[in-house]
C-alpha cells in the first residue's frame, strides 16, 4: 500500500465529487438528461455524472502505476477514488430531505427531478442511494482498471466509445439526415432520438476494430507513400484535395438546412479566426476588439445595400464586399495608429475599448440618422448573381465557403512569406526585430490592417445572411469567441482556427436547448485546455515544442553564464 | 579620416540625472577589430545601444562610413550596414534557424505582402535566393544541418553562432559582439575567438567587440577602448592597456577579488 499517495487519492476523489454535486445543483444534470445517448441505457445527464469518477479512477490509477505501485495497489485506489466521489453527491441527496428542507428555496435546481435521477428511479432514497455508491464506486474501479488493457487496445476502444456517444448524442440530427434517403435504416438504427442500444454496440465493435485497424496500418500506408514516384505522390496530394474540395460543396445538400446554417455560422468564426491570427497568432498583438470590424463590415453592407428608408444607393452585395473589406481594413489601420507603442496587456485593453466603442457608437442616437441607432437597420437583401437568390443557409454556405478558401489561401501565402516572418520576429522581441531592421511601426500596421480585412468580409457575410442588423449583435462576446476559438485551436494554427470554431461554434449551435450553461461550458473548456494542452487541439507544430520542450529549454536557458 | 568607418564625437548620454557616457569621443578603423572593455557599469552595452539607434544620444555626433547616425531608427541604421549580436541572447526562439538568418536578411529583401499573395515570380525568386544565402551562412558559422531546429532548442554555443549568423545576413560593413564568449567554457572561447579573427579575414568587415575575457581581448584586439563611469580612461594597443595604471585601478577599485592582474575580471 506503501505506492498509493493517499493524499492525492482523497484530493481527486472530493475533487470528482464536487464536480458531480455542483453541475447537479446548478442544474446541468438535469436538463441534459433530456438528451438520450442510447435509448433506455444512457442519456447525456448520465454521461456527465458517470464520466467524473471515471476520469479520476484513470487519473489516480496513473499515477499509482507511475510511482511503481501494482495493479492491485492501483485498482485500490481507484476503489477508493469512486467512495470519496460519492460523498459530496450522497450529501446532496441526503441535506434537503433530511436536515435542511429549505435548501431548495436557495438552489432551486436540487429538484425531486434530479434525486430522480441521481437515485435511478427508485422507490425507496435507501436503495437508490446505495445503487448510485455502488455505481460511482464501480466506475472509479472501472477507471483505474483502465490501465490492466494495453494502450494499443485502450485507444481504440475510448475512441469508439466517443463515436458512440456523439453519434447517440446527435441521433436527432442524423435522423432528419437518413430519413429523406431511407425511413426503414431510420427506424433500425434509432428509437425515440437515440441509438438503440444492440446498434450502439454494434457501432462501438465497428470503430473500434476500424480504428485499430487504421492506426496498425497507418505507417505502413506511410511508407509505402513515400516510395511511390514524386509525380505519383503530387498526383495523390491533388487528388485528395479534389475529392475534400468536392465533399465540401455537396456538403449542404446532404446535411440539410439546419446543419447549413451551423455551417455558415462556423465558417464566418473561421473567417474572423483567421484574420485575428494574423494579429495574435502571428505578430503576437493581443487584439481583444475585434467586433470592431465585423460591425464595419456588417453596418457598411447593411447601409449600403438596404431596401429600406435607411438604405443608400441599394448596390448590389457583390459591389459592396470589396467597399466592406476595404473599409474594415481602413479602420483596422486607423485604429492602429494609437497603439503603435503599446504592448501586450496595455494594448488588449486598449483594444478591448474600442470594441466597446464600436458598439456604442452603433446604439448612439448621434449616428441614428445614419445607422439606426437601437432598431438597426432592416431589408438588407440577401446576395444574388442575376436572378439566382442565395436565400437559404444551404445557398449563402457556399459564399462563406469561397470566402473561406480565398482568406485561407492568402492566410497560408503570407504565413510563408517575407511578410509573415517580420510579424514573427515582432511576436518573438521586438527589440531584436527592429535590430534586424524591420520597420516594427509598418508591421504592426500592416498586421492590423490585413487581420481586420476577414472580419470586415466576414460581417458583410452576415448583415446580407440575417437581413437585419442590431448593435447588440456586436459585443464584446463576437471578440472573445474568436480569440477563444484561436486559443481552443491552437495559436498561430490554420487547421486549429477550423477545428476550434467548430467546437465553440458548431457544438454550442447543435446543443441549442442548453443555452443557457454555454458560457460556463466555455470557462470550463478553456480552464481544462489551459491545464491540459496549453498549445491548442491541434497545435502549430512551433507551439507544440514550445511547451513540450521543457527538458531542452531547460538547458538552453540555463547556461553558466 | 576616410580610413574610419565609424567615428564618436562627445557623444554623451543620459538617463536622468546619471550620466551613463560622457564626451566619448571613439574612431574604429576600417576593417580593424576593436575592443571596448571597462568594469560592470561602466556604460560598454550602453554605447552599443547608442550606436545602434536603441538610445538617442543627448550630445555630440555619431558618423558611420560618412553618415550621421544622429536621429535615425534602430532599423535605419541596420539597413546603413551595421549589424549587431546582443549581451543575453535574443533569437526569435521559436523560428527555425533559418528563419532567423532570413529575418537577418531583411535589410536586402524587397518583396511586399502583396507579391507573396500574388505569388509574383519575382517574390518567389527572392524567397529561394534568401533561404539558400541562409543556408550558406549556416554553413559558415558551422551549424551545417541544424538549419530546421527551432533557435530554442540549440545549444549555448549554437545560439551564440547562430547569432552571428543572422547579423551576417545583413551583409554589414561594422559588426558589433556584446560579450560573444559570455558563457562559454575555454575550448568554445578559444573557437570563437579563431571564428571572429576569420570573420574580418574573409569577410573584410570591421568589428566592435564588448569582451570581459582578457584572453579574448588581448589576442584578437588591434585597439583596446577602457571605459569607466561612462569615461574613456584609456586607450591603445593590447599591450600598452595591460600596464596602464589607471586601467588596473579600476579594476581593482571595483572591490572585485584581490588579483594584481585583470584577468578576473567580469
Amino acid at each position: 500500500m506503501k505506492n498509493i499517495d493517499w493524499r492525492y487519492v482523497l484530493r481527486l476523489g472530493l475533487i470528482a465529487g464536487v464536480v458531480v454535486a455542483y453541475v447537479s445543483a446548478i442544474g446541468v444534470l438535469v436538463t441534459f438528461n433530456s438528451r438520450s445517448i442510447v435509448a433506455g441505457v444512457l442519456t447525456l445527464g448520465q454521461l456527465i455524472l458517470y464520466i467524473a469518477p471515471l476520469w479520476a479512477g484513470y487519473l489516480v490509477g496513473k499515477k499509482v502505476l507511475a510511482d511503481g505501485g501494482s495493479y492491485l495497489e492501483s485498482l485500490l485506489s481507484g476503489l477508493g477514488v469512486g467512495v470519496l466521489s460519492m460523498v459530496p453527491v450522497l450529501g446532496l441527496i441526503i441535506l434537503p430531505h433530511a436536515l435542511l428542507p429549505n435548501l431548495r428555496r436557495i438552489f432551486v435546481n436540487i429538484s425531486p427531478d434530479l434525486i430522480t435521477l441521481l437515485t435511478f428511479q427508485q422507490e425507496s432514497l435507501l436503495s437508490g442511494s446505495l445503487l448510485l455508491v455502488g455505481l460511482m464506486t464501480a466506475l472509479g474501479l472501472v477507471g483505474s482498471a483502465t490501465h490492466l488493457i494495453p494502450t494499443q487496445v485502450r485507444r481504440p476502444l475510448a475512441i469508439a466509445l466517443l463515436w458512440v456517444v456523439l453519434v447517440g448524442m446527435f441521433s436527432e440530427l442524423l435522423i432528419q439526415i437518413l430519413r429523406p434517403l431511407n425511413r426503414t435504416l431510420v427506424t433500425t438504427f434509432f428509437q425515440g432520438n437515440a441509438l438503440k442500444s444492440n446498434i450502439a454496440l454494434a457501432l462501438f465493435a465497428i470503430t473500434a476494430a476500424l480504428n485499430w485497424i487504421v492506426t496498425s496500418q497507418r505507417e505502413t500506408v506511410k511508407t509505402q507513400i513515400k516510395q511511390l514516384p514524386s509525380d505519383y505522390q503530387k498526383g495523390l496530394y491533388i487528388a485528395s484535395l479534389v475529392l475534400v474540395f468536392i465533399l465540401f460543396m455537396l456538403l449542404p445538400r446532404v446535411v440539410g438546412s439546419f446543419l447549413s446554417e451551423v455551417l455558415v455560422n462556423v465558417g464566418l468564426y473561421i473567417l474572423m479566426g483567421l484574420g485575428l491570427n494574423i494579429a495574435i497568432g502571428l505578430a503576437g498583438l493581443l487584439d481583444l476588439g475585434y467586433v470592431t470590424n465585423f460591425a464595419i463590415g456588417a453596418y457598411i453592407m447593411g447601409v449600403l445595400t438596404s431596401t429600406s428608408s435607411l438604405g443608400r444607393g441599394q448596390l448590389s452585395f457583390w459591389v459592396v464586399i470589396p467597399i466592406c473589406i476595404v473599409s474594415a481594413m481602413i479602420t483596422g489601420f486607423l485604429l492602429a495608429l494609437p497603439v503603435l507603442r503599446m504592448r501586450g496587456d496595455y494594448l488588449a485593453i486598449t483594444t478591448l475599448g474600442f470594441g466597446e466603442i464600436i458598439r456604442l457608437l452603433a446604439l448612439s442616437d448621434w449616428l441614428r440618422p445614419l445607422i439606426g441607432g437601437a432598431q438597426g437597420i432592416v431589408f438588407i437583401p440577401k446576395p444574388a448573381i442575376f436572378d439566382f437568390v442565395f436565400g437559404t443557409s444551404s445557398q449563402l454556405y457556399y459564399i462563406v465557403f469561397f470566402g473561406c478558401l480565398l482568406v485561407l489561401f492568402v492566410s497560408v501565402r503570407l504565413n510563408n512569406s517575407r511578410t509573415g516572418r517580420q510579424w514573427m520576429a515582432l511576436r518573438e522581441d521586438e527589440d531584436a526585430a527592429k535590430a534586424m531592421g524591420i520597420d516594427t511601426i509598418q508591421t504592426k500596421l500592416l498586421a492590423f490592417t490585413l487581420s481586420a480585412a476577414s472580419g470586415g468580409l466576414a460581417g458583410a457575410i452576415f448583415a446580407s445572411k440575417l437581413g437585419t442588423i442590431f448593435p447588440n449583435s456586436f459585443d464584446l462576446l463576437v471578440s472573445i469567441n474568436v480569440l477563444a476559438l484561436i486559443i481552443v485551436g491552437g495559436m498561430g494554427s490554420i487547421p486549429g482556427i477550423m477545428v476550434g470554431a467548430l467546437v465553440l461554434i458548431g457544438l454550442p449551435e447543435l446543443l441549442r436547448e442548453f443555452a443557457e450553461y454555454r458560457l460556463l461550458a466555455y470557462g470550463v473548456l478553456l480552464i481544462v485546455m489551459m491545464l491540459a494542452r496549453p498549445e491548442g487541439l491541434i497545435p502549430s507544430e512551433i507551439r507544440q515544442r514550445e511547451l513540450h520542450d521543457e527538458e531542452v529549454i531547460s538547458t538552453v536557458e540555463n547556461p553558466s553564464a | 579620416m576616410t580610413d574610419n568607418i565609424l567615428v564618436a564625437e562627445q557623444v554623451t548620454k543620459r538617463f536622468g540625472g546619471l550620466v551613463a557616457i560622457k564626451d566619448l569621443t571613439f574612431a574604429i578603423p576600417r576593417q580593424s577589430i576593436v575592443s571596448i572593455i571597462g568594469p560592470n557599469g561602466a556604460g560598454k552595452t550602453t554605447f552599443f545601444n547608442c550606436i545602434t539607434g536603441f538610445y538617442t544620444i543627448d550630445e555630440g555626433e555619431m558618423v558611420f562610413d560618412g553618415i550621421r547616425l544622429n536621429g535615425r531608427e534602430a532599423n535605419q541604421i541596420t539597413r546603413l550596414g551595421i549589424a549587431r549580436t546582443f549581451q543575453n541572447i535574443r533569437l526569435f526562439s521559436n523560428m527555425t534557424a533559418i528563419e532567423n538568418i532570413m529575418v537577418g536578411q531583411e535589410p536586402h529583401l524587397t518583396s511586399t505582402w502583396l507579391g507573396a499573395i500574388i505569388g509574383t515570380p519575382f517574390s518567389r525568386r527572392e524567397e529561394v535566393d534568401a533561404e539558400q544565402e541562409a543556408r550558406r551562412l549556416l554553413r559558415f558559422v558551422g551549424l551545417a544541418g541544424k538549419g530546421d531546429a527551432m533557435a530554442r532548442n540549440l545549444s549555448y554555443g549554437d545560439q551564440r553562432r547562430l547569432e552571428i549568423a543572422r547579423a551576417l545576413g545583413s551583409k554589414p560593413k561594422l559588426l558589433l559582439l556584446d560579450e560573444p564568449t559570455a558563457g562559454m567554457n575555454p575550448k568554445e572561447t578559444a573557437e570563437t575567438t579563431q571564428f571572429i579573427r576569420h570573420l574580418r579575414d574573409e569577410l573584410g568587415i570591421t568589428i566592435l567587440l564588448i569582451e570581459h575575457d582578457m584572453r579574448v581581448v588581448m589576442g584578437i584586439s588591434e585597439q583596446v577602448t577602457v571605459l569607466d563611469y561612462g569615461e574613456k580612461i584609456a586607450e591603445g594597443k593590447p599591450a600598452e592597456i595591460q600596464s596602464n595604471p589607471r586601467v588596473i585601478e579600476a579594476y581593482l577599485g571595483r572591490g572585485a577579488a584581490a588579483s594584481a592582474t585583470i584577468n578576473t575580471a567580469a
